[in-house]
C-alpha cells in the first residue's frame, strides 16, 4: 500500500503522544482557526526554578501532518527548558518525523507556533518578558489576528470586525462591529481578553460592541 | 490483515467491468484501423460501423438519434465544447452573457469563468443554490436577458448528489429562447433522463462513473443547436470534434451503458440509504450535505463535525477503505470544497465532509464495515479535537 506519509508520520498520526489538556496549565495557546483548516492547542507546565517544561499536552483539529507534528513537538519539548524549547523550529520537527511533504508545511508549522505561543503566554503571565516594549495599537492588532470570527472562521482583523483600537496608560479599548446581543459576542469578548490581558503593561481591557 | 480494499469513491472513477473490456478488445487487435469512409477498405468500414453502432446505442438510450451524439475524450472536454462552442457560435451574433450554477463542476465553471470566457469579455452569472443545493428557479428566470446565450446547470452535483429540476429549467430556457447545457456525468443511466421530454440542448456524459473506460466521453447536441467546433483537424464527429476516433473506448462506453439496470440502481440506493440511516443514528454531530430525496442513488455526503476530513480519509485508508473529502487539506489546490461552501456551509463543514459513492461492486457487508470503522475513527479524532472539547464545555 502506498500512503501519502512515511511510517514515522503515520505512527504519530495513529498514536499521538501527550494528547489532551493540563489542569491549571502555566502556559496556554491556541493557534489557527477552522477557516485556515487547522487548529492546534498547546498547554505546558513549567518548573518555576529550573524553567524546565515538566508536562506538555496538545489538541488538534487538523490533518494528519498537523496531528503528527503536534505529537512530535510535545516529545521534543518535554524536559527542555523554555529557552531551549523556544528554539524548536519546523525543520527540526519535520526532521524528527523523517520528513513532511512541503505542501503540508503550513499545517504542521502551526504546532510549532503553538508551542512558542504557549511559552510566550507563560512568560507574560509570570513577568518574564525580557525586552518589554510598550504595548501599541499595532501589537494589539497583531494579537487580534488570532481571535476568530466564528461567523466566517476567519480572524477578526481580516474580516474587518475590529473597528477601533485605543491604548492609553495601561488601558486597551477594542471596538468590535457586532451588536452586544449577538450570539457570539460573549465568546469574542472572552477571546480578546485572553489574548490582550497577558501583555506586561496592560492593566485593563475593555471590549465594546456596536449597536 | 487488510481484507480486499473497500472502494467507495465511485463518483471519481469506477472499477471497469470485465464485460466492457471484452467489448473493447476486438478493436485493439482485430478491427484496429481508423474508421474510414464508405469507400475505404473493409476493416476500416467495419471500424466505422462499430463506431456508429456504439453511437446509436448510447444516443437511443435517452431517446436521441445517432446524429445528436458525438464522442469526446471525456466529460471535461464535453463541457468545454458545450460552453465555449456555444460562446463561439453566438457571442458575436446574439450576446455575451452566460448563466451557470455556483456549484457546477470545474469544466463548466472554469470554461465560463475568469480563466476563459470572462477574460474574453463575456459576463457570467453564478446562480447561488439553497442549503440543499437546488438552484432557485425564479432567480434563473430573472437572470436571463436578451443577451443570454447559454444556461449551464448540472443534472446532479459531483459532491453532494443534489439533482436539479432540469425539466423545469429546460422549459424556462426554451421559453426564453436560450440554449441549455447540463452536465450529466453523475446521472447518466443512474437517473432517468428523456431527451424527447426534457428541453435540453446539450448534455455532457461519460462512462468512467458507470464501470466503463476512462479517456472517452460524449456530448449530446440537439439538432440545429448552434455550436462552433474548436478542436480543429479532420472532419470526424460530424465535423464538430477533430481527432482519431477512439473506437475501443466508444464500444466500451456503449457496453457500460447497456450493463446498467434499474435493479442495480435500486440496489445501490438501498446501500446508500442504509449508510445514511446508520450514520445519523449512531454517530453524533453529523450533517447530511445535499438533498435527502432529490439525490443520485450512489451518493452520500456527510460532515462529521469537529474533525478534519484528510485525517478521516487517511485513517480509513489505513484500514482499507477509499473515500474522499471536501477538505482543503485533501485537495491539490488546498482549497475547501466550493460545493459545501456554496450550499451555505462554513469551512468547518467542508473540512469534515466525507463523500461515499457507491457502485456495482459494493456490498451491504462493506457498508456496515465502513460505518463501524468511521464511527470508531471519528470518535478517536474527536478525543484530540479542541472543537469537540469546546462543544462539551458548552453543554
Amino acid at each position: 500500500m502506498t500512503f501519502p506519509y512515511n511510517d514515522k508520520v503515520l505512527e504519530h498520526f495513529r498514536h499521538p503522544r501527550n494528547v489532551g489538556k493540563i489542569e491549571n496549565p502555566d502556559g496556554n495557546a491556541m493557534e489557527g482557526s477552522p477557516a485556515c483548516g487547522d487548529m492546534v492547542g498547546v498547554q505546558i507546565k513549567v518548573d518555576p526554578d529550573t524553567k524546565q517544561i515538566t508536562d506538555i499536552k496538545f489538541e488538534s483539529y487538523g490533518c494528519a501532518s498537523n496531528i503528527a507534528t503536534g505529537s512530535i513537538i510535545t516529545e521534543l519539548a518535554k524536559g527542555k527548558t523554555i529557552e531551549e524549547a523556544k528554539k524548536i523550529n519546523w525543520k527540526e520537527a519535520s526532521d524528527a518525523l523523517g520528513g513532511l511533504p512541503p505542501i503540508k508545511a503550513h499545517c504542521s508549522v502551526l504546532a510549532v507556533e503553538g508551542l512558542r505561543s504557549a511559552i510566550q503566554n507563560y512568560e507574560e503571565r509570570h513577568g518574564l518578558v525580557k525586552d518589554q516594549k510598550p504595548t501599541t495599537v499595532e501589537i494589539v492588532r497583531r494579537r487580534l489576528k488570532k481571535v476568530m470570527n466564528p461567523l466566517s472562521g476567519l480572524d477578526l482583523v481580516r474580516t474587518e470586525l475590529v473597528k477601533d483600537i485605543r491604548v492609553d496608560k495601561g488601558t486597551v479599548q477594542v471596538t468590535v462591529d457586532i451588536p452586544p446581543g449577538h450570539q457570539f459576542a460573549p465568546n469574542i469578548k472572552d477571546e480578546i481578553m485572553e489574548k490582550i490581558e497577558p501583555l506586561w503593561d496592560v492593566k485593563k481591557v475593555e471590549v465594546e460592541f456596536l449597536e | 490483515m487488510i481484507e480486499k480494499n473497500v472502494y467507495l469513491d465511485n463518483a471519481a472513477a469506477t472499477r471497469m467491468d470485465e464485460r466492457v473490456l471484452e467489448a473493447m478488445t476486438p478493436y485493439f487487435f482485430e478491427t484496429y484501423p481508423v474508421a474510414t469512409s464508405d469507400f475505404g477498405y473493409s476493416l476500416g468500414i467495419e471500424a466505422r460501423e462499430a463506431l456508429e453502432y456504439a453511437r446509436d446505442e448510447i444516443a437511443h438510450y435517452i431517446g436521441a438519434s445517432g446524429e445528436e451524439f458525438i464522442f469526446t475524450s471525456g466529460s471535461t472536454e464535453s463541457s468545454n465544447l458545450a460552453v465555449k462552442g456555444v460562446a463561439l457560435a453566438l457571442g458575436e451574433k446574439k450576446g455575451r452573457h452566460i448563466i451557470v450554477s455556483a456549484i457546477d463542476d470545474f469544466p463548466v465553471i472554469h470554461s465560463a469563468g475568469s480563466r476563459a470566457l470572462e477574460k474574453q469579455g463575456f459576463s457570467v452569472t453564478y446562480l447561488d443554490v439553497d442549503h440543499e443545493g437546488l438552484v432557485n428557479l425564479d432567480r434563473l428566470r430573472d437572470s436571463i436577458t436578451d443577451k443570454t446565450i447559454l444556461v449551464s446547470i448540472q443534472h446532479a452535483n459531483q459532491e453532494i448528489g443534489t439533482i436539479q429540476d432540469i425539466e423545469t429549467i429546460g422549459r424556462i430556457c426554451s421559453k426564453k429562447g436560450v440554449l441549455f447545457h447540463t452536465d450529466a456525468t453523475h446521472t447518466f443511466t443512474r437517473v432517468p433522463l428523456d431527451f424527447k421530454k426534457v428541453k435540453v440542448d446539450l448534455i455532457t456524459v461519460s462512462p468512467h462513473t458507470i464501470h466503463g473506460p476512462k479517456g472517452i466521453g460524449g456530448l449530446f447536441i440537439r439538432k440545429e443547436t448552434p455550436i462552433t467546433k474548436w478542436m480543429d483537424g479532420g472532419f470526424q464527429e460530424f465535423n464538430l470534434r477533430a481527432g482519431l476516433e477512439n473506437i475501443p473506448g466508444a464500444s466500451g462506453f456503449a457496453k457500460a451503458v447497456e450493463l446498467v439496470t434499474p435493479e442495480e440502481n435500486e440496489r445501490i440506493k438501498v446501500m446508500r440509504d442504509h449508510l445514511i440511516d446508520r450514520v445519523s443514528a449512531e454517530v453524533p454531530d453529523t450533517t447530511l450535505n445535499g438533498h435527502r430525496s432529490k439525490r443520485t442513488p450512489q451518493n452520500a455526503n456527510i460532515t462529521f463535525h469537529f474533525v478534519e476530513g484528510e485525517s478521516i480519509t487517511l485513517h480509513l485508508d489505513i484500514r482499507g477503505f477509499s473515500v474522499s473529502t471536501g477538505s482543503a487539506c485533501f485537495s491539490r489546490s488546498l482549497e475547501a470544497s466550493h460545493v459545501i461552501l456554496g450550499v451555505g456551509g462554513d469551512h468547518e463543514r467542508a473540512h469534515g465532509s466525507i463523500r461515499f459513492s457507491f457502485g456495482r461492486y459494493n456490498t451491504m457487508e462493506e457498508v456496515d464495515r465502513v460505518v463501524d470503522t468511521i464511527a470508531e475513527v471519528v470518535g478517536e479524532l474527536r478525543k484530540i479535537s479542541p472543537l469537540a472539547h469546546n462543544k462539551e464545555a458548552q453543554k
